[in-house]
């Protein structure tokens, strides 16, 4: 059984309150971050431990905390991300629902490190129910002395506050965050300046993803470098992973960043094989917005290596033959999956949360979503898929934000290996609504072009 | 102070220019003038904060700065990247930017509803302007276009957001020349519109300037509507005494009378001296004016090849072409 370093005690009974996780070993972290080390020496523990941010992007947090500005008489915030909107990912909804003093715990210990001493949640409008544990929790927290003036006797206060979005996926990117945060329209900003020297109220601010901020936790209880022996690579410690689609087990799996994608989704610790003995026939490692891959491409890289759980294995041959592993929403596909269907759904999700501030984005996402519901309708036309092809990388890079980026991403995968199945939804129109294309033809790598 | 800053070095299209740090692409891009400055629909270089959402002044960053040679990999917005030493920009001389401003014009015009025939904007269209000069010759969109109703908002102005290309500038200016804000966007994405508070009326000394700053048929002014096309029209610089603005705007006459009064374009289509109200619906009689000459509308527009005044070659280059 691998170990875990963050759900090792979601099992038990009341770990939500206070009493039954402090029984179990919390709050160690904070006692011995703001006793015996400085804020310097925690964000020392961070860089040695190698921590990846786990919102998608995978930025080194070490080094992100490293960048944030400390002007004189300037006060510095720490916001965490809980904005979990991106379809396939519910990691953070579970973590927060379950142990919510883990994630109390981190930001206390990442807002000593930072020297912040207001910090914010910024929770998805939608997990109102986790707003009310989150608040009980942090009520508790005050009452015990984690919270408020002069914690511990160290000198060092913080305030925390949760605060609700109105349900909007875009103010999970950082600048529209704060933004929303301020206030104000929850529009992306244009960078730079990066919120690490003007974020929120124009302060330097730090955003971090939930999982990252319950991650400075083990790393400060056990130390960096103990952290940075799990793992492979770059890709080191642990990383939660929300499996979900055509496979017996779905839920929040735990995983260190060293077994192999085949593992994950055939052992009976994980995903259990697929569902109803089907063949697998593509999977979506890292949420809606990474690319997709073919079933020959899922357990081994076009250069014929096993494929791993990690940043650098599933990005492996760039977005030809490789994904990303994304915020970690683990969407597996069934043989009898419609994958032009799957595109149509992710686009209109995206047509439907652009915010609308620049034009390819605004316009292209909507476009894309009309052609795709043609063409999965039986509608369609040959020259829809080149049409396709070219709206999205007319979007791709030209936007403010990276929701440009992530609406072009999975149509631009699916009509890199799953052409034909979008050239039969044109050919066979009538079959299209009736039945599906089945699995895609095992082609050789040397195919497989850009 | 001014003395003090040392200039940095920028090279865009081959053409290299000192300019004071802190400068954006666009703006070092304009002081050389001509046709490598990038075309801009949304920034405003008097409205803070205007900028980055248009992208059709995306360039090519093709060495980041002397320090750092590396190039950007992505195309960036020139009107809110700042200058570094030693950086070589591409605007008209990379096939990316071309493709890239050719797919932004594409995306702005597939909801518009190409009306220019009955849009009172059109000759002094921004949009006219850039479709003509880098977007596709047929539209590839065969879907319903987005379309709203008209909106009166105020005695003068009336809004028509089925023209709206959504670049912010109608926002900023009532917000930044006026203080009471009642004007801004609700709901997102391709649903996104301009209005204001519950369809109020927009009252203000200064809220006329919105017209001009929109750079489609969105705005228009009420007191002018439908009376003449603009190319039929005689710019004229005139000045007031005026108490609550600088009283120096443009006339544009038909004969003699004065057929409506906008403010001062530089030849980036900017205002650089907001007008009020009363000088631009109030005083239209040609006693309320000094007429000091005809003004000479620069660039792009169709106004500048009017009979009034000769053309000047550098300024129209395309129509030239023609």
């Amino acid at each position: 059984m691998a170990r875990k370093l963050l759900l090792e005690n979601a099992h038990i009974e009341g770990i939500h309150t206070y009493d039954v996780y402090r029984k179990n070993g919390g709050y160690r972290s904070v006692e011995k971050a703001l006793k015996s080390m400085s804020p310097e020496d925690v964000v020392e523990e961070v860089k040695k431990s190698g921590l990846r941010g786990r919102g998608g992007a995978g930025f080194p947090t070490g080094m992100k905390w490293g960048f944030i500005a400390k002007p004189e008489g300037v006060p510095r915030h720490l916001l965490c991300n809980a904005d979990e909107s991106e379809p396939g990912t519910f990691k953070d909804r579970y973590l927060m629902e379950k142990i919510p003093h883990l994630l109390i715990e981190g930001m206390i210990v990442s807002s000593f490190a930072l020297g912040a001493n207001h910090s914010y949640i910024y929770i998805r409008g939608e997990y109102m129910y986790v707003l009310r544990i989150l608040e009980t929790a942090i009520a508790e927290a005050y009452a015990n002395g984690w919270l408020g003036k002069n914690i511990m006797g160290s000198g060092f206060n913080l305030d925390l506050s949760v605060s609700p979005g109105a349900g909007a996926y875009i103010c999970g990117e950082e600048t529209a965050l704060i933004e929303s945060l301020e206030g104000k329209r929850g529009n992306p900003r244009m960078k730079p300046p990066f919120p690490a020297v003007r974020g929120l109220w124009q302060r330097p601010t730090v955003v971090n993803n939930v999982e990252t901020i319950a991650a400075v936790v083990p790393i400060v209880n056990e130390g960096g470098d103990a952290y940075a022996q799990i793992g492979i690579g770059r890709s080191t410690g642990t990383k939660l992973i929300s499996a979900g689609g055509n496979i017996n087990k779905p839920g929040v799996y735990e995983i260190e960043m060293n077994i192999t994608v085949e593992e994950f989704i055939y052992s009976d610790t994980y995903c259990g094989g697929i569902k109803n003995g089907k063949k697998l026939k593509a999977c979506v490692p890292g949420g809606s917005s990474v690319p997709i891959l073919p079933h020959y491409l899922v357990s081994k890289t076009a250069a014929g290596q096993d494929r791993l759980m990690t940043y650098e294995s599933l990005s492996d041959g760039g977005f030809a033959t490789g994904s990303m592993l994304g915020s970690g929403g683990f969407i597996v596909y069934d043989e009898d999956q419609c994958i032009v269907r799957n595109t149509w759904n992710f686009t209109r999700f995206y047509h439907h949360e652009s915010c609308g501030q620049c034009s390819p984005c605004r316009e292209g996402t909507g476009w894309m979503e009309k052609v795709l519901h043609r063409l999965e309708n039986g509608h369609g036309k040959i020259e829809d898929i080149d049409l396709l092809w070219d709206i999205q990388r007319k979007i791709e890079g030209n936007t403010i934000c990276p929701l440009g980026d992530a609406a072009a991403w999975p149509v631009a995968s699916a009509i890199r290996h799953f052409r034909e199945e979008f050239a039969w939804h044109v050919k066979e129109p009538k079959a299209c609504l009736e039945r599906n294309y089945g699995l895609v033809a095992d082609r050789t790598f040397e195919t497989v072009t850009a | 102070m001014a003395e003090q800053t040392e200039k940095i070095n920028v090279t865009i299209d081959g053409k290299t220019i000192a300019v004071n740090p802190e400068t954006t692409i666009l703006n070092a891009a304009r002081i050389i003038g001509g046709e490598v400055a990038p075309p801009a629909m949304c920034y405003y270089s008097s409205l803070e904060g205007s900028g980055g959402k248009c992208r059709t002044c995306l360039v090519e960053v093709s060495k980041g700065s002397e320090k750092d040679p590396r190039p950007m990999p992505d195309l960036v917005a020139s009107c809110c990247t700042p200058v570094m030493d030693g950086m070589e920009v591409k605007n008209k001389t990379s096939e990316r930017v071309n493709d890239a401003r050719q797919g932004v014009v594409e995306f702005l015009l597939i909801n518009h509803p190409l009306d220019c025939p009955i849009c009172d904007q059109a000759g002094e269209c921004h949009l006219q302007d850039l479709a003509f000069e880098h977007g596709l010759e047929k539209t590839r969109y065969e879907f319903k276009r987005r379309t709203f109703d008209k909106i009166d908002i105020g005695e003068y102005i009336k809004l028509h957001m089925t023209r709206c290309i959504l670049c912010y500038r109608c926002v900023y200016t009532a917000d930044q020349l006026t203080n009471k804000r009642e004007h801004g966007v609700m709901k997102r994405g391709d649903a996104a519109e301009i209005s204001t508070y519950i369809q109020n009326a927009l009252d203000n000394d200064f809220i006329g300037n919105v017209i001009d700053v929109c750079p489609v048929g969105a705005l228009t002014d009420k007191t002018f509507r439908f009376r003449s096309r603009v190319w039929y029209t005689k710019p004229m610089d005139a000045h007031r005494d005026c108490k609550k603005c600088s009283g120096r705007a443009v006339t544009w006459m038909i004969g003699d009378e004065i057929a409506r009064i906008t403010a001062r374009k530089d030849q980036f289509g900017e205002v650089k001296e907001f007008i009020c109200n009363e000088c631009r619906f109030d005083k239209k009689e040609k006693t309320d004016w000094v007429i000091e000459g005809p003004r000479h509308i620069d660039r792009h527009s169709v106004i500048s090849a009017n009979k009034y005044e000769e053309p000047i070659p550098e300024h129209t280059p395309l129509l030239n072409k023609a």
